[in-house]
């Protein structure tokens, strides 16, 4: 779909726990939006925040034409998203980036997320289940309180969930989850901090399953035009913000 | 109303043009603006060879402005020449090249290979990349080495040569003279201004490179100055950048002295700032009854 710059409306905004808030905005657009794909926030009228803030896209859906994101609370200019209001209008550059490779044929696919990198996978398992995949979501957290959107995860596939602190779930991290024993994946997509990820990547290349992490980056452009927000692949610097954010494994230097 | 603007052998339909490394090689923004509506736009930093650039993180948010530290990634001029050249031939404006190098052979026989392609109406030389061990702002600093690296180029390039001045000199006049007098056409400033960012709670400078180079509004009365300073000092036209991030930004740079501006940080902010400053411009040019957008520089 062809990159556009919108006005788009603030339709709720609801805080989900300390950390992250989820915004929902109405986003009348014509073209499909990619699950794994982003957009650029512009931040108005913050004090030291000059650049727009790269955000994925939690969920979009084509019959309401809303979109969501879901935002962690880190500095001033997601602060400053966090103080939007009902009604008013937020800038934003999307659809950006590449997004995941849905499979051509249906299969069993484990989706790994941690902390806000759960957020993509939302809009993911959608997409994966409307194409006859089998989605299984694997959410880890510190505890239970910063676990987000279990509900409408739930309604794309089964939930399994890992805290450090074992408040809900099975105790430990994404990777000692017992579901890594009892079922077999064709495909893993995973997004969260990078130990996470790399961890991750470590078993599916043991158990040769193909796998797309999502990287994230400080960002400038979005566009690929600054080159600020490169990563090592085995083909040298890429930019997270157009080849990526979503690489295949094969192709980082993990 | 006439916005046509001369820059060496080199017409710009208006004044506005894209800084280099700000803009990709300009298709990355055709989704949010006909690249048509430009004067022109001058494309990444082009070197001999391929150059990986500097590790990351490369990027630092600044107040009102950014430091960046990329370090003239690209995968030098041969590809450029076969894979993005034939891309950018069909359209109805300037594509200009900025030609990087770390010795003055690197500049010459980039320039060289520029030279023979016919869609490339100028060259702007970059005599002062911050972000580059060797060479790039070394020939930028010294009026004597820039003068030699531009005498160099001169000799084999025949179309436009624009000189791109680095602002981290004591006298920024005396390397505009010194590209003047060594055949340039025009002269570009200001490139980024070195500087550093430092992450407190972790003790740590935030880029790779420690130093990189700021850009964005903060810049802008500096630009200013030394456009106005330029000016008064060499024959051949300026063009302004640093800091426009609208149309009065641009407006201020003309009646600074310069012929033409380049938009660089701004795309990043408004990927459609371009055209919204060649309509701004022109809406100023009407409320103003002016008839010829080069008149400004004289009007201050």
């Amino acid at each position: 779909m062809k990159k556009q710059i919108m006005d788009l409306e603030v339709l709720s905004l609801e805080q989900l726990n300390e950390r992250n808030v989820l915004l929902k905005l109405h986003c009348p657009i014509d073209g499909e939006i990619l699950a794994g794909q982003f957009v650029e926030v512009r931040i108005d009228n913050q004090k030291d925040v000059f650049l727009r803030r790269p955000i994925s896209v939690h969920y979009y859906s084509e019959e309401s034409h809303e979109l969501w994101l879901l935002v962690q609370l880190v500095g001033k200019g997601t602060r400053a998203i966090s103080r939007l209001e009902k009604g008013t209008k937020i800038n934003l550059v999307l659809p950006l980036g590449n997004g995941f490779s849905l499979p051509e044929k249906p299969q069993k696919t484990l989706l790994v997320g941690g902390g806000v990198g759960v957020a993509p996978l939302l809009y993911l398992g959608k997409k994966l289940k409307e194409k006859g995949n089998e989605v299984t979501f694997l959410l880890g957290a510190r505890t239970s309180s910063d676990l987000m959107q279990i509900a409408c995860f739930k309604e794309f596939g089964e939930v399994c969930i890992t805290t450090e602190d074992a408040s809900e779930g099975e105790s430990g991290f994404v990777t000692q989850h017992s579901v890594w024993g009892k079922r077999q994946f064709d495909k893993i997509f995973s997004c969260g901090p990078t130990p996470m990820m790399k961890a991750v990547a470590k078993m599916a290349q043991e158990r040769n399953i193909d796998c797309e992490v999502s990287l994230e980056n400080t960002m400038a452009c979005g566009l690929g035009a600054c080159l600020c927000c490169v990563t090592d692949t085995k083909e040298g610097h890429k930019c997270v913000c157009t080849d990526g954010p979503v690489f295949d494994i094969k192709e980082l230097k993990w | 109303m006439n916005t046509t603007v001369k820059i060496g052998q080199l017409e710009l339909k208006n004044p506005v043009l894209t800084a280099s490394g700000t803009f990709g090689y300009g298709l990355e923004f055709a989704d949010f603006i006909d690249l048509n509506r430009l004067g022109g736009f001058i494309v990444k930093g082009t070197t001999l060879h391929h150059r990986e650039g500097n590790p990351y993180p490369r990027m630092a948010e600044t107040p009102s402005g950014m430091l960046n530290a990329v370090g003239l990634q690209n995968k030098g001029v041969d590809y450029f020449i076969e894979n993005i050249y034939p891309k950018l031939t069909g359209l109805n404006t300037n594509v200009i090249v900025n030609v990087s190098g770390s010795c003055i052979e690197d500049y010459v026989a980039t320039a060289e290979k520029i030279n023979a392609l016919e869609h490339i109406p100028a060259i702007e030389l970059n005599i002062s990349c911050p972000n580059v061990k060797q060479g790039g702002m070394a020939f930028g600093t010294s009026a004597k080495a820039a003068e030699e690296v531009v005498a160099a180029v001169r000799n084999v390039y025949q179309k436009t040569l624009i000189v791109k001045l680095s602002p981290n000199v004591t006298d920024i006049t005396e390397i505009a003279r010194a590209a003047e007098s060594a055949g340039a056409d025009s002269v570009s400033l200001i490139n980024t201004l070195l500087g550093m960012a430092i992450d407190a709670e972790r003790r740590k400078p935030i880029l790779s490179t420690i130093t990189g180079g700021l850009s964005g509004a903060c810049v802008k009365p500096i630009a200013l100055r030394m456009v106005w300073q330029v000016s008064k000092a060499v024959n051949i036209p300026i063009i302004g950048l640093g800091g426009v991030m609208n149309a009065t930004d641009a407006i201020e740079f003309l009646l600074a002295g310069a012929s033409a501006v380049q938009i660089g940080t701004a795309n990043f902010i408004d990927p459609a700032v371009t055209v919204k400053v060649v309509e701004g411009i022109e809406a100023y040019m009407q409320r103003h009854g002016l008839t010829d957008v080069n008149e400004i520089k004289m009007l201050m």
